[in-house]
């Protein structure tokens, strides 16, 4: 898993009927001190995340398992907003 | 799998629900001279890790899992081992 802000949203009207129902975002994943780390991805939220909210995410097929039993495919999903972190 | 240090934790209130009670640790992945590699990690704590130590990481749904224990959970690393030495050859 890794940190990540979210940084945005995104609309599909058209999109996999595994998606329908779905809140996509745009994350930016970050590093402890809060740069950016590579660039923003779309992740799907299981845990009622909004924009500007310091979050985490799962990527890979282990993403689409808060859905279960529904088929979500997605190789990112927001899995938890975070609350705060503690370095050193 | 890599090996890494830990350097932090994180507080997640509101979280998938079969992360609850399980400790989450951020890990810097490092190479082998001991220097920072990528980005820090989030991680399943299966071992007691904490700050400072230096510990073996595994980023893969299947083995962090296995780690939770409870069967099919959106995690994708965790750390595995606390790590005593690494002796090398040159």
């Amino acid at each position: 898993m890794f940190l990540a802000r979210v940084v945005g949203t995104v609309v599909a009207s058209r999109k996999d009927d595994g998606l329908v129902g779905t809140k996509l975002l745009v994350i930016q994943p970050l590093r402890p001190d809060r740069t950016a780390s590579g660039p923003p991805l779309v992740a799907v939220d299981s845990v009622g995340a909004g924009v500007s909210e310091e979050v985490f995410y799962v990527r890979g097929r282990e993403a689409s398992f808060p859905f279960l039993p529904a088929e979500v495919p997605t190789d990112a999903a927001i899995i938890g907003i975070v609350d705060h972190w503690n370095v050193g | 799998m890599l090996i890494g240090r830990v350097v932090g934790n994180v507080v997640s209130t509101q979280k998938n629900v079969k992360l609850e009670g399980s400790k989450l640790l951020l890990v810097q992945p490092l190479d082998l001279a001991g220097e920072p590699r990528g980005t820090p990690v989030l991680a399943i704590d299966g071992v007691d890790a904490g700050p400072g130590d230096r510990v073996l990481l595994v980023q893969e749904g299947r083995a962090a899992q296995l780690v939770l224990g409870l069967g099919t959970a959106a995690v994708d690393a965790a750390v595995i081992g606390v790590v005593d030495a690494v002796e090398q050859s040159d």
